[in-house]
């Protein structure tokens, strides 16, 4: 495990930044590694070329097979301008990874996605010591939902459990943080209960490391609906997580940032922790392809900024090192947005949030 | 900040009710279906609840006979599939862990755990409440410790506080998501003990609210009376003067049956005096004389209601304001009428009805339609109920008015202000702008409805001669947004200073802002559909807010001109040249164009509606109506699932009249022409000689900068048409359809009767038809008249994917967005005597629900869209037109890559 008294300097330094500024995550990995055009060799590397299973398509096992061109978009993404990097590990479970029949390197996956991730900034920090930059460890939400059954005939049925979620996550987890992340970011949330699922493993790790470090959730609104894939608004979803006290909260992906800003709004406004937002370089042309460019999603998150409504914002899909340069553009020299003094409530929630006055 | 009106309301509570409707120990009811495995009704039971108002429902499945881990998760699991019932949060109620913590892994929302204790001591107490913790959940402790539950008031507050310390200074646990229950115990059993037991909580719950910050009391209610088992009317009594206390007290959450609840002040003075002197332990003959007259109240108790009317035993406002919110109009004049006699009697007036229980109803409505809780069609049929009651009640005032004019007196009805909507000149269509109006007139808006075609003058000389407090303007096709900036610019030069709010299909906030705000001083406002129109009105009537709203719409407006105009500046496009140079390249030699079987024109005069309902795509109904989602996944849509099915159900029973009584009329005519593309245009031919040209029709072609070396072409519709220099032979055809002729005396009709539902749905029900119409021609075109595809077979779903070959584009949308192409579409079709259908002069088809354009049949041709054009084919085009710049410029305004 790297020196865990390099961590606590760096964590104290993220809370001086967040303190001061908005704080700029990348963007997207998956538009970046297209533009490689790798083929099932170029996926497979040396290591992994008599994989029984094809793996095209296996970003995550990229680490591994392809380090190198991981490490230069982290350092494209950190030469942008980016304040923390996200771990390319977003399928690293042994759900996710089942398709691929790639269980067992889950561990390993996590482990070297933080460390290339620890290295490229490692290596900025040293350029810009007065520009630190952070490791986020990218927890993605798995191709399965805990509380929404694949079985349209059978709706009371499950093709995950909460214990299968929390056992991968810990597995996640425990790799991103030997591996050297300094927040750990549970992303495009398309179903709480996972979520829920990933927290419970987290704060049982903490407890038992006796490490604690900053958690970031961020979840995803899937349409116009303005609620999660799930059911929940953004209130209700906050409403479910908040006992974990997370550094901050957020959307992610799915919308582009014009029909994200009400959403991200209504969550700065009930959260009384730090807000992040991330969107996709709008929404996907009749191609599917990504065409917003990067001075109108900087234009839109700059709005967010001085509107006081984020304290970090960054790119989902579609975004490029050019987006993250647009938006650190935008946000420069905006304060971050201060969270708000809630009254004390019990604030329950189903689809929708409740809240019963103290 | 601009954001406020899209922000859920949330609910918040000073006091929670939880039912136990679901709970197997406390309704016998429930117990049976979960033990028979009718989950299905168990459902009911639960939505049911939900319906009714519970805010959070309680879950057990403690039953010997039952695997009660398996029911727990069986059922969360269930409910989460019912987004009517898991909209709420659930109570997950057992006294066993393992139940409680199966259950907690099964819901993504917090809940919360009924309940913990430190029974087994204190190690225990501080395990299970940890994983409550860390499950996300808020808990019920139980005063109860290894000592006993406690009874007393000093045993409940002693290891509450116990409890306390412990989850806040051990666990760590959020002081708010405590919740005690000190125990409520049965008092009048006899035994003279048991006396005190309600005082025992009531103290008990003022002094842990007083003594340990944010936490909450909760307990069941009904254990309060169960030595009187058998009696629900003074149980009844006894629950309501109990919970009377105990809330006043600081309980802020209980279980109670609410259908079990009498209202506090309608308990008969003897009974309650009587249940109180038991409840707070006055004297101590009060069992006794509790029994005596409990004899009394005995027979009228356990008579079964017939579930569905018992909101008739009502008194009549409540029962105005169920009938209300539920869209009910059966007993309406009846309620009315006593309503209002009611209001005679006292000395009031007709109008009080209107003023005191219809409008405290429509509240509600308004309400509830704001927090998402009612959706477009309900409140529709809501306003039904008020147009009729008000319509019941103004013979009464008019009379009431001929009587104060002889006496001098004047008066004017109080509203939220006068709202003067219109479809502006040249545009027919006004679906989205009625419902509108009857929304805005549920919130209590003067709705002043000038129809359709209005011109600008007739809307400016209404509006001052109504004195309309705000002017809302309302469009769909292109045309009509250069309508409405003229309509802001005229207000400006006469001076108006009331808001104007800007709405329909092809409105946006970026065109608001960038074309009609900065020709109006005062205020425009864009409004994106119905169920924000009341906000927006809300805001601008208001006098505290509206400077502060103006000045942020303003502000946000003001931003959006500039990224537009960065945006613009950062979309340069080619020249036509150009883009002429990267037409669609189509080999000519590679395909033979079909011949068409049926040349010339056919007319369809009286075409089969039934066959029509068939092809209906049924997803843009539902977007009418404001309810997002895809046909047919909508009508089990966790959150308007309930709400298209009924809209669905009516739309079905009204097609099948609609159909039986033939309310509608279909005519069509189409037509097929030799046809050659010369540069961007296409000549049509009189004959196959291609000698002698009917018409010339013209086309606009893409601009947009194609860098690549699989750019796309740019497009213009004369590329899929064979050019005249290939020598080969091509064809076009036309269409114009329409379902909507009669339209407008069945829509009068609804009218008349006050019902704009049924109105509004006709409306909806004859564009669709229409669309309807329109696909079903193009497959017959295909498969028949022109017959290039005639072994073509493909399922609804595929047609509505447009999976066939060939498109029907229409002017005035992507392909062609020139208007001004209807005309000659008209002259070649006769379309006005073959179809009965008229060109407004904006070129919008009356009856509105119409469809029309051109049959292209090459392989290759698909639906594209022209997007922003440049001032060089803009002149161009102008020249091949024969109208002048600044002509085509006015039609085309939307569609300028430059400010003319």
């Amino acid at each position: 495990m790297p020196d865990t008294q390099d961590r606590a300097q760096r964590l104290a330094a993220l809370h001086k930044a967040l303190h001061t500024r908005i704080l700029v995550l990348d963007g997207a990995m998956g538009t970046m590694i297209q533009r490689h055009k790798l083929d099932e060799a170029g996926y497979r590397g040396s290591r992994f070329a008599a994989h029984p299973k094809d793996v095209k398509g296996n970003n995550d096992l990229l680490i591994l097979s392809q380090p190198d061109i991981i490490l230069d978009i982290h350092r494209a993404y950190l030469e942008a301008g980016a304040d923390i990097l996200e771990t390319n590990t977003f399928s690293s479970t042994t759900i996710a990874q089942a398709d691929y029949g790639m269980e067992s390197l889950v561990y390993e996956l996590n482990f070297e996605g933080a460390k290339l991730a620890r290295q490229a900034c490692d290596e900025y920090t040293a350029k810009t010591p007065d520009k630190p930059r952070f490791v986020a460890g990218s927890i993605g939400p798995t191709n399965r939902t805990a509380s929404i059954s694949p079985d349209v005939n059978d709706p009371a049925f499950r093709n995950v459990t909460f214990d299968e979620l929390v056992k991968a996550f810990r597995q996640q987890v425990e790799g991103l943080v030997a591996g050297g992340a300094d927040l750990l970011l549970a992303e495009t949330i398309i179903d709480t209960l996972n979520a829920k699922a990933a927290m419970f493993a987290i704060d049982e790790f903490f407890d038992e490391s006796g490490l604690r470090l900053p958690v970031m959730i961020s979840g995803t609104i899937t349409d116009q609906s303005g609620r999660i894939l799930s059911g929940q608004t953004p209130e209700a979803f906050w409403n479910s997580l908040r006992h974990v006290k997370p550094l901050s909260i957020g959307l992610n992906c799915a919308l582009g940032a014009a029909q994200l800003r009400p959403y991200v709004a209504e969550l700065s406004r009930v959260a009384d922790v730090l807000v992040s937002a991330y969107p996709n370089a709008g929404l996907p042309n009749e191609f599917g392809e990504y065409d917003e460019l990067p001075h109108a999603t900087a234009a839109h998150i700059g709005a967010w900024a001085k509107d006081g409504l984020v304290n970090i914002v960054g790119g989902c899909c579609g975004t490029t090192p050019d987006h993250i340069k647009a938006i650190c553009e935008s946000v420069t020299g905006i304060a971050p947005r201060k969270p708000p003094q809630l009254p004390t409530s019990m604030r329950l929630s189903g689809l929708e949030p409740f809240q019963l006055a103290s | 900040m601009s954001d406020t009106d899209t922000v859920e309301p949330k609910s918040t509570a000073s006091f929670v009710n939880i039912g136990e409707r679901t709970n197997v120990t406390g309704s016998a009811k429930f117990k049976k279906l979960i033990l028979a495995g009718d989950f299905e009704a168990a459902l009911d039971v639960a939505r049911q609840q939900v319906e009714n108002g519970a805010q959070v429902i309680d879950i057990n499945m403690d039953e010997a006979m039952l695997d009660s881990e398996a029911a727990m998760v069986k059922f969360l699991n269930l409910i989460a599939a019912e987004p009517d019932i898991s909209r709420v949060p659930v109570m997950i109620d057992s006294s066993k862990w393992t139940v409680i913590e199966a259950g907690l892994k099964c819901v993504q929302g917090k809940p919360i755990v009924n309940s913990i204790s430190m029974k087994e001591g204190e190690e225990a107490f501080i395990a299970v409440a940890k994983k409550v913790r860390r499950y996300g959940a808020a808990v019920v402790v139980m005063a109860f410790d290894e000592k006993g539950q406690a009874d007393t008031e000093e045993r409940k507050v002693e290891i509450c506080t116990k409890s306390y310390k412990i989850l806040t200074e051990k666990v760590g646990f959020p002081p708010e998501d405590i919740i005690f229950d000190p125990n409520i115990f049965a008092v009048a059993t006899g035994i003279e003990e048991h006396n005190n037991y309600a005082i025992d909580f009531i103290n008990a719950t003022k002094r842990i609210k007083a003594t340990l910050p944010h936490c909450h009391i909760s307990g069941g209610v009904s254990n309060i009376s169960f030595s009187f088992r058998g009696n629900e009317q003074v149980r009844e009594a006894m629950h309501s003067v109990f919970l009377y206390h105990a809330i006043k007290a600081g309980m802020d959450m209980g279980i109670v049956n609410a259908g079990q609840l009498a209202v506090y002040e309608d308990i008969p003075a003897e009974l309650k005096e009587a249940a109180e002197d038991v409840i707070l332990n006055r004297r101590p003959d009060a069992t006794d004389r509790l029994l005596e007259i409990a004899e009394k109240y005995k027979a009228g108790a356990g008579a079964a209601k017939v579930a569905d009317l018992t909101w008739r035993n009502a008194d009549v406002n409540k029962r105005l304001s169920h009938a209300l919110v539920n869209g009910i109009t059966d007993f309406i004049d009846a309620d009315t009428e006593e309503a209002r006699a009611n209001a005679e009697k006292s000395g009031g007036r007709p109008l009080d009805v209107i003023e005191g229980p219809l409008m405290d109803g429509m509240n509600v409505v308004g309400d509830l339609f704001g927090a998402g809780k009612m959706f477009l069609p309900q409140v529709v049929k809501s306003a039904r109920v008020m147009k009729k009651s008000v319509a019941y009640l103004i013979p009464f005032i008019e009379e009431e008015k001929a009587r104060n004019a002889k006496l001098g007196i004047v008066d004017a009805a109080k509203n939220n202000g006068k709202i003067l909507l219109a479809t502006v000149k040249g545009d027919v269509h006004d679906i989205g702008k009625n419902i509108v109006g009857v929304v805005l007139q549920c919130n209590n808006y003067e709705v002043v409805d000038l129809g359709v075609m209005v011109s600008c003058a007739k809307i400016l000389e209404t509006a001052r001669e109504v004195k309309a407090d705000i002017i809302g303007l309302s469009g769909l096709i292109t045309p009509s947004l250069d309508e409405m900036a003229y309509v802001a610019r005229e207000m400006e030069r006469e001076g108006f200073t009331v808001p104007l709010l800007i709405g329909g299909a092809t409105t946006s906030k970026v065109h608001t802002a960038v074309k009609i705000a900065p020709g109006y001083s005062k205020a425009a406002v864009y409004v994106p559909d119905a169920s924000r129109a009341v906000g927006v009105a809300g805001n601008l009537m208001s006098a505290q807010q509206r400077d502060s709203y103006m000045a942020d719409v303003k502000a946000e407006y003001e931003k959006m001109r500039e990224a537009h105009a960065r945006q613009q500046a950062g979309k340069k496009r080619q020249t036509i040249a150009a883009a002429r140079a990267n037409r669609a390249k189509i080999d000519w030699q590679a395909h033979t164009p079909e011949k068409p079987r049926t040349m010339g024109l056919t007319v369809f005069e009286d075409y089969d509606l039934a066959e029509l309902t068939r092809t209906i795509d049924w997803t843009p109904f539902f977007r009418t109506w404001e309810l997002a989602g895809n046909y047919p996944d909508i009508l089990n849509d966790p959150i308007v699932g309930k709400t298209a099915r009924g809209l669905y159900n009516d739309a079905q029973a009204m097609l099948q009249r609609l159909i039986g009584e033939k309310w509608l009329t279909a005519r069509a005519v189409i037509g097929f022409w030799p046809a050659n593309s010369v540069g961007d245009d296409i000549e049509i031919y009189t004959d196959n000689s291609r000698t002698k040209v009917l018409t010339t029709l013209h086309s606009l072609r893409q601009q947009m900068f194609r860098e690549g070396e699989k750019a796309r072409a740019n497009m213009a519709l004369a590329d899929f048409i064979a050019p005249k220099d290939s020598g080969v032979a091509d064809y076009i055809g036309a269409f114009a359809v329409t379902s909507g002729l009669e339209l407008e005396k069945k829509v009068a009709e609804f009218e008349k009767d006050h019902d704009d539902y049924n109105s509004i749905l006709v409306k909806a029900l004859a564009d669709r038809l229409a669309e309807s119409f329109a696909e079903r021609m193009h497959q017959r075109v295909r498969r028949e008249f022109w017959g290039y595809a005639s072994d073509e077979k493909l399922s609804n779903e595929e047609l509505i994917a447009e999976k066939y070959r060939g498109i029907r584009p229409a002017p005035g949308y992507p392909a062609c967005p020139d208007h001004t192409e209807k005309a000659l579409l008209w002259d070649l079709l006769s379309a006005e005597k073959n179809a009965g259908i008229t060109l407004t002069d904006s070129f919008a088809m009356l009856p509105a629900a119409s469809v029309s354009g051109f049959y292209f049949a090459h392989p290759e041709v698909a639906y594209f869209g022209v997007g922003k054009i440049e001032r060089d084919q803009v002149e161009d085009y102008a020249a091949r037109k024969g109208m002048t710049v600044a002509e085509v410029e006015r039609w085309m305004a939307s569609s300028l890559n430059y400010s003319s």
